[in-house]
């Protein structure tokens, strides 16, 4: 692990609860990524899942969290970027191929855009969706209801009307 | 004239199509985009999304122990194995050794719901190809395992009796019993759907070949579970990365050869066989476990006597119950092996009450991503057996 630092443009290596995780800046990604896979003595060669995080009031705004998985000495590695509001990072589609739909969710629930990405569609979310939903300023309950309609006969949309005003249980522990 | 002759001489387009999202072999509410040049398939594009719930988004929004119910109803058809690795995230953020005597049971409910998944897989694929009677059989052991859920946890599909800490109370010595009986003649039952299928001529016709995925292909797309295992990778987390007490029982993983349907199918009857196996070996370890409870202040529940007579039990439980537990800074990435594929939680503590962020990995979103390269040229028919032996459930795959 150490000889990491050596060969990549890494910031640091750090361990937390056991897993290993790599921190570089997300112009390398590609890089990293590509020697991860292919170096004979990493063979990640497994996208396990890849994650985006909103760090909401943090230096970076987000970070995208990267799992691999060597199949053979069943280890595990992640590698993680942080992004302000505006960078983008480099789609990794052409090394791992599932890295698609992965990066088109992230799309979809943060607004993290991947560079060099062959569609980049919204995924999980409703057709003509908008705004992020995963992103921590965005309410719970959304911005706009779905009601169908009777007199139109057809499913309709409206801004959100709450009968009861959202409560949010959040108690500060009075004994910190 | 020369122009319009050109025009007339119009080459002929591939013709779209739109299957689902109500069709009932789309297992739910898939949507495809099929692009057909006659009966072959040109390229399917998978619309997903009808089901999105938004439930990582509530998670944040919910105290650790609140947010279990959702687990369940991601994939609905194996609800204890989520929990199970919820709850095994939760334990390790926290720091939290469980009972040995939890941990059984726990394999116990997680090769149970694998049964009850793997008899839905199977059955309703046989279905979607055109044989009905599997499908019945196959429910009806379901209804029995849905029984125990039922037993065990008083709801019949959305237990939520994998908790973070243990479970959520104890099983009773008549239900092992039952279980163990259940055991010794659902081998029987499985044999029978074994002899409907393995031989029938149709069913080969219909899988051998089809859907084929590359062990190189299967690793590139990032496939797991029997999706990996049926390309010929012998990947299996339990036994490669042991959790609870897998490392101490004895099982065997089936791996294919050809990576067609008919390996996944048969990898699926074969695992099956091993969890029968495996709740067999437990209940042999079983009886010399003591009844185990945490001892972690700041997590487990109040003593139920110390709440009826002192007031600062009352306390503790009413604020353990509203207010929650807190996780100490952290983050993980935790995998399982549920019957679908490797269910991973992505989850990160950050010092409160809820989770800041809980990522979860299903299966079944990273399997639909190779419908289109697995049914390229494959006919319309075959769509259904690719989806069929992918095991999509959307509602973890929608999340």
């Amino acid at each position: 692990m150490i000889n990491l630092l050596k060969i990549l443009p890494i910031f640091v290596i750090q361990k937390c609860l056991e897993e290993v995780i790599i921190i570089t800046h997300s112009n390398y990604i590609l890089t990293v990524m590509k020697v991860l896979k292919k170096h004979a003595y990493y063979q990640y060669k497994l996208l396990s899942c890849i994650s985006g995080v909103d760090l909401l009031l943090k230096n970076y705004r987000f970070s995208v969290v990267y799992d691999l998985l060597n199949v053979d000495t069943a280890a595990r590695i992640r590698v993680k970027t942080f992004l302000d509001g505006f960078n983008s990072v480099e789609s990794i589609h052409s090394i791992f191929y599932n890295a698609n739909w992965w990066e088109r969710e992230i799309w979809d629930m943060f607004g993290i855009k991947f560079l060099n990405h062959p569609d980049l569609r919204r995924i999980l979310t409703d057709y003509g969706f908008e705004g992020y939903p995963l992103r921590k300023d965005f309410p719970l309950s959304g911005y706009v209801e779905v009601y169908y309609d009777e007199v139109k006969k057809r499913i309709n949309m409206q801004p959100l009307n709450l009968s009861q005003k959202y409560r949010n249980f959040c108690f500060k522990n009075p004994w910190e | 004239m020369i122009l319009k002759k050109k025009k007339l001489v119009k080459e002929l387009q591939n013709f779209t199509i739109n299957f689902g999202p109500q069709h009932p072999a789309a297992h739910g509410v898939l949507r495809l985009i099929l692009e057909l040049d006659g009966e072959l398939i040109k390229r399917a594009d998978p619309h997903i999304g009808l089901l999105h719930r938004g439930t990582e988004k509530l998670i944040e929004y919910k105290t650790y122990m609140q947010a279990l119910p959702y687990f369940d109803r991601l994939d609905y058809v194996s609800m204890m194995c989520q929990e199970h690795a919820y709850s095994l995230a939760v334990e390790k953020i926290g720091g939290i050794e469980i009972p040995l005597r939890a941990k059984y049971i726990r394999v116990v409910c997680a090769e149970l719901t694998r049964i009850l998944n793997h008899l839905l897989a199977v059955g309703c694929h046989s279905m979607d190809v055109g044989a009905m009677t599997p499908f019945l059989w196959g429910f009806e052991e379901r209804e029995k395992l849905m029984e125990f859920y039922e037993r065990l946890s008083g709801a019949r599909m959305h237990s939520i009796y994998i908790r973070p800490g243990g479970v959520a109370c104890d099983l009773s010595f008549k239900i092992f019993e039952d279980i163990y009986t259940f055991c010794k003649q659902f081998i029987i039952r499985l044999d029978e759907i074994d002899e409907m299928l393995t031989e029938n001529r149709i069913w080969k016709e219909r899988l051998i070949n089809i859907g084929k995925v590359t062990a190189k292909n299967a690793l590139e797309w990032g496939l797991s579970g029997v999706m990996l295992r049926g390309s010929g990778i012998p990947w299996d987390i339990r036994k490669k990365e042991p959790y609870e007490v897998y490392s101490e029982l004895n099982f065997l993983i089936p791996i294919g050869k050809n990576g067609d349907c008919f390996d996944r199918y048969l990898i699926r009857m074969e695992e099956m066989r091993q969890s029968v196996n495996i709740i067999l070996q437990v209940f042999e370890k079983f009886p010399n476990l003591q009844l185990g409870h945490i001892n972690y202040n700041y997590f487990s529940p109040v003593n139920r006597n110390e709440i009826k007579i002192s007031m600062e039990g009352v306390i503790q439980h009413f604020k353990k119950s509203s207010e929650g537990f807190v996780l100490p800074f952290g983050e993980t990435y935790l995998a399982t092996e549920a019957p679908k594929g490797e269910f991973g939680i992505y989850l990160v503590s950050d010092n409160k009450e809820h989770p800041y962020r809980c990522k979860i990995k299903a299966p079944g979103f990273g399997h639909l991503q190779i419908l289109n390269d697995m049914s390229k040229g494959h006919m319309i028919a075959d769509i259904v057996t690719i989806i069929g032996t992918q095991d999509i459930v959307f509602g973890e795959v929608d999340r």
